[in-house]
């Protein structure tokens, strides 16, 4: 007994670099519904996370574009304007503040850096503030600064690695020529603090003249408070903006939502142009068996079971090449978020394309059932082969 | 004659096709009755209308007016009612078994495969029991692993036979079996069709252009212009 499977897989064999490159295109398209509902899924989890990781719901910063500070915060990098210190006094004071911690970036160019050098950044810090606001911190040697004013630094875990740092050596700031003993390394954390370097905020003040200036403050707020009526309040405080870590995540959410429907178009013309190619394969090999088929009706077979037959080959088809596509998106999941990180102007930490269980059998469904839709028609076209025709158009040839 | 010896039996058979305006008559008004295992050969030129009656007689298309039963059993009643495909195919592989000139076995399959490609569409009772034993009487045996690309045209065309009668058929139907192959290949199918049809009891009704081989049937029948006549 030979089984309408064993018919079809046959027959896909039969021209092997027909199904091959009928294969590919399946195997692209899903590839790129996978990588795409993958980072959907692993954006939004990293940029929670990173969020989370701040520590703090609300940032008060100098008036200026809030979203591009908002970023620039998030990436490690330096507020454009600043704030009188005297303001964290007052930010402090709320009673629905739990705790505040006042900030200070700063960045120079630093020729060092890399190949042909980078921007080295600087976070003037707290470290009780700080450290209690961020309490997930641990150290992998040292501690925080001894003094509040001392020549001091802690590295970010990549900070370390990067400039090869260890307690006790020393680094230098370019441009200012101020030498920094490091104090502290800390363990990796997966957010933009692996990448920071850490300085006693008086100590950053004094070195870059920016004494009773900040640029952020970062505001935790008391548990069950609505920040939304804090953030009314600070908007009083004068030359002030108030930017809410929620509002940051929608407003990046909406930005990379743009970005992710334009890629979500490009998907499913990929998805047509393989459904296409999958539809012209079958209908081509329907076309060559004519005769074939005409027999198979002539010695039993119903249309049901030459539909069955040709349905089978289209299902076999799409559900390798669904298979191939999920397992190339597996193995090139790091190099879509490479990709992805150097088009994104902001990125989160950690793993941006997240492809689990349910992503899998989501897409090998709808894989299936698109292979099933481009079956129909050529499915339906052999079905209604007649024998006769069939045979006529042997003794003609 | 008794029905139960009556193999096949059509009456006033007429296939008409038109061609614009113009009405041919491929068979006009044939009426034949043949036994269950007999041989029986259709001669003719081409496009005297040997294969249409054939196709007729086979189920394999509907006839303009006429009557034919096989077995018995009424298949067209006369009344130009044309009979779905669906029907024709229920009739096809509950009765016959089909060789064609062109052998037409599935080149992706085995020769075992081919043979029992049948089944898996339709598996008559009692069917197919002892296929490898078919396949040593049709001396294909040490074939059954082989593609139909890497056997002869004499094998092939065994592998369509066996192919045919592995789901018991009781008229094989057989269009032009010697076409594509030489004269040693070709009186050795024949020899073959005779044995099933002497041996098994089983009807087989053969087209052929080969006068010769045509004569070696039980009964031969001649085509010209539609028309039948049976050669004494």
């Amino acid at each position: 007994m030979i089984t309408k499977f064993q018919v079809a897989y046959k027959n896909l064999l039969r021209k092997k670099i027909r199904s091959v490159l009928t294969l590919i295109g399946i195997a692209l398209s899903a590839w790129v519904l996978v990588s795409l509902l993958g980072f959907n899924r692993g954006f939004e989890t990293a940029l929670n996370r990173d969020i989370d990781n701040m520590g703090f719901q609300l940032m008060v910063m100098a008036k200026g574009c809030p979203y591009e500070a908002a970023t620039m915060m998030l990436k490690g990098g330096t507020g454009l304007k600043y704030l009188p210190e005297s303001i964290s006094d007052t930010v402090r004071k709320e009673p629905d503040v739990e705790r505040i911690t006042p900030m200070l970036m700063q960045a120079v160019f630093d020729p060092n850096k890399g190949e042909s050098g980078g921007i080295a950044a600087y976070l003037g810090v707290e470290p009780q503030s700080y450290g209690a606001m961020k309490s997930f911190l641990r150290f992998m040697q040292g501690e925080w600064f001894t003094q509040g004013d001392a020549y001091e630094a802690v590295l970010g875990y990549e900070a370390a690695e990067l400039e090869q740092r260890e307690i006790g050596d020393m680094i230098l700031i370019p441009e200012k020529n101020v030498e920094l003993k490091v104090v502290g390394i800390l363990s990796r954390t997966g957010t933009q603090d692996d990448g920071t370097i850490f300085v006693p905020l008086r100590t950053l003040q004094k070195i870059f003249g920016k004494n009773g200036k900040l640029t952020t403050i970062g505001v935790k707020v008391r548990k069950d408070v609505d920040s939304s009526r804090i953030e009314t309040k600070f908007y009083e405080l004068p030359d002030v903006q108030v930017v809410s870590m929620a509002q940051v995540k929608q407003t990046i959410m909406s930005l990379v939502s743009t970005a992710k429907v334009l890629v979500l178009s490009i998907a499913i013309i990929a998805i047509i142009i393989a459904m296409v190619g999958v539809i012209n394969t079958i209908l081509m090999s329907v076309h060559e068996r004519f005769q074939e088929i005409g027999i198979m009706k002539t010695i039993g077979a119903m249309p049901g079971d030459i539909f069955q037959l040709v349905w089978i080959e289209t299902l076999l088809l799409c559900a390798t090449g669904g298979v191939l596509g999920i397992a190339l998106s597996l193995a090139l999941s790091r190099v879509t978020e490479l990709v992805i990180r150097n088009v994104l102007p902001y990125s989160p930490k950690g793993g941006l394309v997240l492809i689990d269980m349910h992503l899998i059998l989501f897409t090998l469904g709808a894989i299936s059932v698109i292979g099933l839709l481009s079956g129909l028609y050529p499915a339906w076209q052999a079905g209604r082969i007649r024998p006769l025709e069939a045979i006529r158009s042997g003794v003609n040839e | 004659m008794s029905n139960s010896t009556v193999s096949l039996e059509a009456t006033n058979l007429t296939k008409l096709y038109h061609r614009g305006s113009e009405e041919i008559a491929a068979v006009r008004d044939v009426s034949l009755r043949i036994n269950k295992g007999e041989f029986v050969s259709f001669t003719g030129p081409s496009g005297s209308g040997k294969t249409t009656l054939v196709h007729l007689l086979g189920c394999l298309d509907n006839p303009t007016s006429g009557e034919l039963t096989l077995g018995g059993r009424p298949i067209f009643s006369g009344n130009g009612r044309q009979l779905s495909e669906r029907t024709l195919t229920e009739i096809r592989r509950d009765i016959f078994g089909y060789i064609f000139q062109n052998f037409y076995l599935i080149p992706t399959l085995t020769v075992m495969e081919n043979v029992l490609l049948p089944f898996t569409f339709y598996r008559k009772p009692g069917a197919g029991k002892d296929v490898m034993g078919l396949l040593k009487l049709l001396g294909i045996d040490h074939r059954k692993d082989h593609l139909p690309g890497k056997i002869s045209g004499g094998e092939m065309q065994r592998v369509a036979i066996a192919r045919s009668l592995v789901n018991s058929p009781e008229i094989l139907l057989a269009d032009e079996p010697t076409g594509n192959l030489d004269t040693k290949r070709s009186a050795e199918i024949i020899r073959i069709l005779q044995n099933l049809s002497r041996d098994t009891g089983l009807t087989v009704l053969m087209v052929s252009h080969n006068l010769e081989l045509a004569g070696q049937a039980d009964r031969q029948f001649e085509m010209r212009d539609g028309g039948i006549s049976e050669r004494r």
